[in-house]
């Protein structure tokens, strides 16, 4: 059964350039585009790989992070953290909230599929 | 017969008993046995002091020469004492509360404190006065030559080396008494006790000699009389002008001479005093003057002819062998000269140091005034040095002058000149109106016409004044002769200078008084000299109602604090034997009362205060000025630190408003930098991401490959939009904008700006209310950047009114030239703190439904700006009201 990864991102046209470059692999790529109500999402689809954007309408990827980690049933899910603001310190506050894998936009394809697959075997 | 050396020996035991005197006074004062010290019988005998040489010898050589001529000279002071008791009471409290130091420095008080003034004054009572002391040199070396007839009259060596020895011992008894302490009021408790005593041998002599005279010689007092009648005192008649004019003299002198001013008010203790001298004082000068005429009588019948009638009270008991009848007199001689000379070099010196010598040193010093101890040594030592040379210069004017004049003639010629203060002193504290200048004007005149007529003829034609001038007038000019201005002549010396000089100073005083404008320190002082008994504490003033006590112990709690001011009421109800805590509010307790408010709210505020409560007299504007004047000062000062206060506290306020704002610029801008980094990079994402997919993918079908090659154009050409709104941002900023001024209407510029940004991306029209007949307004400008600048708020409006359904109303009017837009939406509008932002780079209302980067009002307010005109949140009223202002001259009506 192919492993299932849940992206949570509200840009269109990034949401289809990474459902495509997973597909591509095997994936099974899930999409959620709002932040308000991402962690019940997360819950119920029970992904393999979470790739989280940072900023998101209704509730930062920070938080949602936090919420994730601090919920048994999802403590140790593998996370991915994307974010626009290339800034040292968006870094910084992503790791703290407890993300495996930190990429900042614009990526590179490779690199992305790499990422999740090396956070899928973990 | 007593010899030369028996009469120094006799003199200097004196003068050693004097010592003693003086230092036991002082000893007594300093262990504080002060009221026996200052009590009025003291007071009174220590105005003796007007009675000098001239008056224990000169009286009966007067009386022998013109008559009764000589009570002039007691009665002016008789006079002063007993009807003008008033004007002396107000002089004494005035020396009291200005701590007056000599009549220098009233007159120089009064006057705004002019130190010229003062000196000017000091300086006619230096000549005035040194001739005066000469006199007493003068009149102790020729008692000395009464004794030792082989010792000649004039001042040769042997009377020269007398009165040296004698000036000398003189200085060295007013340095030692005079300045041992710098009190603050001048009080000199020794000096005034020996002069007291003085005053007790000068009496006892003269009242001895006449008693000897009447009693043991004409054989009693009916003899006595019937020998005066017998005399040419029987039929000798008043000349009434010279009497006035003595009288008058004598009453001025009283008051202005530096040595009684100095008893009189300087080292008055009690104001009370005044009233047991005002009886007893006239009581001493008329037993002083009751047996001159028996005496000079006498003299005339029994000694020789040509012996000298201001010697005859020694030469009387020296002719009838009463050799230590003669020697108590000499005494009193001695007495009279010795307390003249050291009361009056005190005064000297005390004006002298204070308004000449310490000013010059004050402006010498280099060092300045800055320790006072320093202050106090030089004060000391200018006092000390101004007495010797006070006292030098009486010896040295003995020394020059040639000897012969009469006693009293000297002595009139003095009074003269100090009589000049007069007018000054008494306008001074009479008449607020008096001026500096008018009193300047009238001592010069006054002094001038003094020197002129009297004091320089004085020393004898051709000495000073050459003959010619004294006969023939200056320059041959007939009416300035000094003895007969403006041809009024038949007047004796004296009485012509004294009607001259007097009119000469006060019309001068009085004219200029009325022509010049008083300072604002002399129009104070004048009031506080005037009003004096309004201002100054008295006992007097109060009579205290009963149940008053509560209402002064409510404000004494006000003023002292409530433990302060229980003790101190409470105590005074024990003393004097009151029920309970309260006392009785007597003069006494309202004194107390007030000394203790005063040295907490000043003086007359202090006095004010009991007054009001006691009702022993409504404040008047005078105690209101008082007051004014007292608090004016305290509250400029706290005015001026409440200002300063205010003023820090609204830098503090600006301050701290920078600084917010600062941090919320630097957190917005922090902010504005992460959203431009996220607006480029999401764009920049795609592109990247689809170029790899497009590069790496193959056998792509064609229609992805076309979608994804769209998407990345798209994600370009938003990257491109924002790229441009950042230049056109720096660029307006920077003021390179090219306007391109074309004509336009303004309905169209506004139909252009709705159609654009009116329809939502998410394709809702937004509702847009307008008045098409007013847009009808031809304009002259940037019509694409006005464009811009309204579609700028039409979709801010668009974007963040928050109403169910969300509309906008466009309204143009006219105001002058102007043209007015306003844009009010229906929205909740914009928060006070927010509205401070928004035309703020990077200022963004709220982060969630920020579309923009932050930069369209901020750009709008750059071209408004450019095109001459404004854009503003207009604030209150309903909904957020955005107004853009286009300046007239480029605005033209259209029809």
């Amino acid at each position: 059964m192919n492993k299932q990864v849940l992206l949570v991102e509200d840009e269109p046209n990034i949401i289809e350039a990474i459902s495509f470059i997973l597909s591509r692999d095997g994936w099974v790529v899930k999409t959620h585009s709002n932040g308000a109500d991402a962690v019940s999402a997360v819950l119920d689809r029970k992904p393999d790989v979470l790739i989280l954007d940072a900023m998101l309408p209704g509730k930062s990827g920070y938080d949602i992070l936090r919420e994730l980690r601090a919920d048994p049933a999802t403590r140790k899910l593998p996370v991915l953290m994307l974010t626009a603001r290339g800034q040292v310190k968006d870094r910084e506050i992503a790791e703290r909230a407890g993300c495996d894998a930190f990429m900042s936009k614009p990526f590179s394809n490779a690199d992305m599929l790499e990422t999740v697959r090396s956070l899928a075997s973990k | 017969m007593t010899t030369f050396n028996i009469l120094v020996a006799v003199c200097a035991c004196y003068v050693l008993f004097l010592f003693a005197v003086a230092f036991a006074a002082d000893r007594m004062a300093m262990q504080g046995h002060k009221p026996w010290l200052r009590s009025p019988l003291i007071y009174t005998l220590s105005l003796s002091i007007y009675c000098t040489a001239w008056t224990f010898y000169g009286a009966v050589g007067s009386a022998a020469r013109t008559g009764f001529e000589y009570l002039t000279i007691y009665l002016g002071p008789t006079l002063v004492m007993v009807s003008w008791w008033w004007l002396l009471r107000k002089l004494i409290r005035i020396g009291r509360t200005q701590r007056i130091t000599s009549i220098a420095d009233l007159i120089s008080s009064r006057y705004g404190k002019s130190n010229l003034l003062a000196a000017g004054v000091t300086l006619l009572a230096v000549i005035g006065t040194t001739p005066y002391i000469a006199l007493q040199l003068q009149s102790v070396t020729l008692s000395f030559s009464v004794f030792v007839p082989e010792a000649s009259t004039a001042p040769d060596a042997q009377n020269g080396t007398l009165a040296l020895y004698l000036s000398i011992g003189l200085a060295v008894f007013t340095v030692l008494f005079g300045t041992r302490n710098l009190d603050a009021k001048e009080r000199h408790d020794g000096v005034v006790m020996a002069i007291a005593v003085e005053a007790v041998v000068k009496l006892v002599a003269l009242m001895s000699v006449g008693i000897f005279v009447v009693w043991g010689i004409s054989g009693g007092a009916s003899e006595a009389l019937a020998r005066i009648d017998a005399s040419e005192f029987g039929g000798w008649q008043i000349d009434r002008s010279r009497w006035t004019g003595l009288i008058f003299l004598s009453a001025a002198a009283f008051l202005c001479l530096p040595r009684t001013f100095q008893v009189l008010v300087v080292e008055n203790s009690n104001e009370g005093h005044l009233r047991t001298a005002s009886w007893a004082f006239p009581l001493y000068l008329g037993l002083m003057s009751l047996f001159v005429v028996p005496i000079a009588v006498a003299g005339l019948d029994l000694l020789p002819e040509d012996a000298n009638p201001d010697l005859f009270v020694l030469t009387i008991p020296l002719h009838f062998g009463q050799d230590s009848l003669a020697m108590l007199s000499f005494l009193g001689g001695f007495s009279s000269a010795t307390s003249m000379v050291i009361v009056a070099a005190i005064a000297l010196s005390t004006m002298v140091s204070n308004h000449i010598v310490m000013p010059i040193w004050l402006r010498l010093s280099t060092r300045g005034a800055s320790v006072s101890g320093d202050v106090r040594h030089a004060v000391l030592m200018a006092r000390r040095v101004s007495i010797v040379a006070v006292v030098m210069l009486g010896y040295l004017y003995y020394r020059a002058s040639s000897g012969g004049e009469a006693l009293a003639a000297i002595g009139l010629v003095s009074f003269c000149g100090l009589a000049q203060v007069l007018p000054a002193m008494l306008g001074g504290i009479f008449w607020r109106g008096a001026t500096r200048a008018g009193a300047f004007a009238g001592l010069t005149a006054g002094f001038a016409t003094w020197l002129y007529t009297l004091y320089l003829p004085s020393f004898g034609a051709g000495s000073i004044l050459p003959v010619s001038v004294i006969e023939f007038g200056p320059f041959g000019v007939d009416w300035l002769k000094p003895d007969a201005l403006f041809g009024i002549s038949g007047l004796d010396r004296l009485m012509h200078a004294l009607l001259w000089s007097m009119t000469f100073n006060v019309a001068g005083f009085v004219a200029v008084s009325l022509l010049t404008f008083p300072s604002p320190l002399e129009r104070l002082q004048a009031a506080q000299f005037v009003n004096i008994f309004d201002h100054s504490a008295s006992t007097r003033s109060w009579t205290g109602g009963v149940g008053q006590a509560e209402d002064l112990m409510v404000m004494a709690q006000r003023i002292l604090g409530a433990e302060e001011a229980r003790a101190l009421f409470s105590r005074h109800a024990r003393l004097q034997g009151a029920k309970g805590d309260l006392p009785y509010p007597s003069p006494d307790f309202l004194e107390v009362l007030e000394r203790e408010l005063s040295s907490s709210v000043g003086a007359a505020t202090a006095h004010a205060m009991v007054g009001q409560i006691t009702g022993g007299m409504a404040v008047s504007v005078e105690d209101l000025m008082a007051v004014a004047d007292e608090t004016a000062q305290m509250l400029e000062y706290s005015a001026r630190l409440k200002e300063k206060s205010e003023e820090l506290s609204r830098t503090a306020l600006e301050l701290r408003n920078a600084n917010q704002k600062l941090t919320r610029l630097s957190i917005q801008k922090d902010a504005f930098l992460s959203q431009i980094s996220h607006e480029l990079r999401t764009p920049m994402t795609s592109i990247r991401a689809f170029s790899e997919i497009l590069r790496d993918t193959d056998g792509l079908q064609s229609a992805d490959q076309s979608r994804y090659a769209s998407i990345i154009h798209d994600e370009a050409q938003r990257l491109t939009r924002l790229l441009d709104d950042l230049l056109d941002l720096s660029v307006v900023e920077n003021g390179q904008v090219n306007l391109n001024l074309r004509e336009g209407m303004l309905g169209d510029v506004l139909d252009r700006a709705v159609a654009s940004a009116a329809i939502g991306e998410d394709g809702a029209r937004f509702r847009i209310d307008r008045v098409p007949e007013d847009e009808t307004i031809l304009l002259h400008t940037d019509l694409d950047r006005l464009a811009q600048v309204f579609i700028n708020l039409i979709s801010n409006a668009r974007k963040y009114c928050d109403a169910p359904d969300p509309g906008l109303t466009i309204r143009v009017s006219r105001e002058n030239s102007a043209v007015i837009i306003d844009f009010q939406d229906n929205g909740s509008g914009i928060s006070p703190e927010a509205a401070d932002m928004i035309f703020e780079k990077f200022a963004r209302v709220s982060d969630q439904k920020a579309g923009g980067a932050g930069l369209g009002l901020a750009i709008c307010r750059q071209v408004m700006a450019r095109l001459g005109g404004s854009v503003d949140l207009v604030p209150g009223g309903e909904g957020a009201t955005f107004r853009v202002v286009l300046p007239g001259p480029r605005a033209m009506a259209a029809q």
